[in-house]
């Protein structure tokens, strides 16, 4: 089968690999319909997740056709199409049965601080992931879901990921009717976020990048305030502190994670010496814009190892953090009801659609930002659904 | 392109999933387990998948979680790397800096293993130039030509220094 091979940092490229195999009677393997790749996999692509192996698969965005199951699945079988939840959990241990679906304790063998996922490096798990023709699926009896009937698969594929985790960072911002909420960062997963926290009765969004194009995209899209911190501020902390009469936005959300542009200092010690978990900018901005008392939302992706966060401020403002990877199975049934009643158009963040034997053409453009890219697709010479 | 303040309410699904209750907590109001309050909290999934391939374990879990990934095993010098860094645990830079050298040094085993199969890496296709020179030509053609122009002078720079040296050898 053809896969996405990942050979060092910006290096990648369309392979034969075997087939996979059902390894425990729970497993399905998946013969992948729509798959694509998230901002977080440029991390991986960057090479700054530790234990990322040469000739891994990523991808934790897909769905796809049942081929095959192990003895003990019986909630999905053979010819359903499935979206596949980017966690793998197991749906029975201690974190599983509180709808911690995102901190699994039987899905990651190599790290505890989190869980399973599919295609994100050793130390997520060592799960080959989606970008490829077919997927092994543990756990095949909790996060695998059908799409429902006339759900258009280019929504359910987004329904893995970026949807519940743009959902979750809304969440966890502890949004009040009429709160102002600020994003960091309008890649697919800010817009989404800017987008669910009115469903939480913000009362006013404003988004913060420096693209251009992601900002116009965002204000279309998610009907929030876009602005660009390179051109239409000098610091984006006193800029948010003036949009908010000097008291600070009652919720942030950090959409970015460890890609930050922005600051000299941490993309040395961050993105480029590795010193860091890459580039806590937007962590900073957040908690040193957010008002006292208030609430920030962690989404982006830091590494595991140190950050340099300004802890005493978190203190001194007496400040909640949160922040996980978002529990997709725990959340599916609401989104997929907001899905079919139109308040939610997952799809429209789709831009490119890109062979699967061009992926290494689709990271770089991705990547580097080029011909307005906001998320990527892939598609399947195997799949013509 | 104007940011204009927008009236939230007339938005479609404005505010439907707002908790009468919510807090800056939620959804940590829902009811959290302790360990202790979970008489089950040590359960495992029946089956357990055999481990047939070499799976580091972080010393923070005892056990192999029952399913496990496998895709890429610990192989040669990044393999012998990695066996270290799994002496540590999660909060020790001795855990992660390790990783991330073992991760370099097993780019130039991918490499060798591509040679060995008789297969030269096409390192410009694989870094995806190809989008570059569709979306983004003229940057493009100036960092390779930025590129170039160093390379050249690095090697002019350093055929002068031999002259250099050998016009003192007598
Ligand atoms: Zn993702
Ligand atoms: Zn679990």
């Amino acid at each position: 089968m053809l896969a996405m091979d990942y050979r060092g940092p910006k290096r990648v490229r369309a392979t034969q690999k075997p087939m996979p195999e059902i390894k425990h009677p729970q497993d399905a393997i998946v013969r992948v319909t729509r798959s694509c790749i998230c901002g977080s996999d440029l991390h991986l692509y960057n090479g700054n997740v530790p234990d990322t192996r040469v000739g891994m698969t990523f991808g934790h965005e897909f769905c796809g056709i049942v081929e095959e199951v192990g003895s003990e699945v019986t909630k999905i079988k053979v010819g359903d199409h499935v979206l596949v939840p980017f966690n793998v959990a197991c749906g029975e241990c201690h974190f599983c049965k509180q709808g911690m679906f995102g901190n699994c304790h039987e899905s990651n063998t190599q790290a505890s601080a989190v869980g399973g996922i599919f295609g994100y490096s050793h130390t997520a798990g060592g799960y080959n992931g989606g970008q490829a023709e077919y997927a092994r699926v543990p756990y095949a009896n909790v996060g695998p879901t059908v799409i429902p009937e006339g759900m258009d698969p280019d929504d359910a594929v987004l329904l893995t990921d970026v949807v519940p985790t743009g959902y979750q960072a809304a969440e966890m911002a502890g949004i009040q009717k009429g709160d102002t909420v600020v994003v960091f960062g309008a890649g697919p997963v800010g817009i989404m976020a800017a987008r669910c926290s009115w469903l939480f009765g913000a009362g006013r969004v404003i988004i913060i990048d420096k693209e251009d194009y992601r900002l116009e995209f965002a204000r279309n899209y998610a009907n929030c305030e876009a602005y660009n911190f390179e051109k239409d501020m000098d610091d984006p902390v006193v800029f948010i502190k003036k949009q908010t009469d000097f008291m600070g936005a009652d919720c942030v959300i950090d959409a970015v994670g460890a890609e930050a542009a922005g600051n000299a200092m941490q993309t040395i010690t961050g993105r480029k010496l590795l010193l860091q978990a890459g580039s806590a900018t937007a962590m900073h901005w957040a908690i040193n814009s957010v008002k006292k008392g208030g609430v920030v939302s962690v989404v982006g992706v830091y590494g595991p190892t140190d950050n340099l966060i300004p802890m005493g401020n978190v203190l001194n403002k007496g400040l909640t953090i949160r922040g996980n990877q978002a529990s997709v199975k725990r959340l599916l049934p609401r989104l997929i009801e907001h899905v079919q009643n139109g308040v939610i158009n997952p799809k429209a963040l789709i831009t490119h659609r890109i062979p699967l034997e061009e992926v290494a053409e689709g990271y770089r453009l991705f990547s580097a930002k080029l011909d307005n890219c906001i998320k990527p697709l892939l598609v399947f010479p195997s799949s013509n659904i | 392109m104007e940011n204009t303040l927008r009236d939230p309410q007339k938005l479609p699904g404005w505010g439907i999933d707002a908790n009468p209750e919510n807090d800056p907590t939620y959804p940590m109001r829902e009811p959290r387990m302790n360990v202790s309050q979970d008489p089950d909290s040590k359960h495992r999934p029946a089956s357990l998948q055999p481990e047939d391939v070499e799976v580091l374990k972080s010393i923070e879990r005892p056990n192999v979680s029952a399913v496990f990934g496998e895709s890429s095993p610990p192989v040669g010098l990044s393999g012998m790397i990695r066996r270290f860094a799994f002496k540590y645990s999660e909060s020790h830079y001795g855990h992660w800096l390790p990783l991330l050298l073992a991760d370099r040094v097993n780019v130039v085993e991918g490499i060798i293993e591509d040679l060995g199969q008789g297969k030269v890496p096409n390192i410009f296709a694989e870094k995806g130039y190809a989008a570059e020179w569709k979306h983004n030509r003229t940057a493009f053609v100036a960092k390779m030509a930025t590129i170039a122009a160093v390379t050249i002078g690095s090697i002019l720079i350093l055929t002068r220094d031999n002259d250099k040296k050998n016009k003192y050898q007598y």
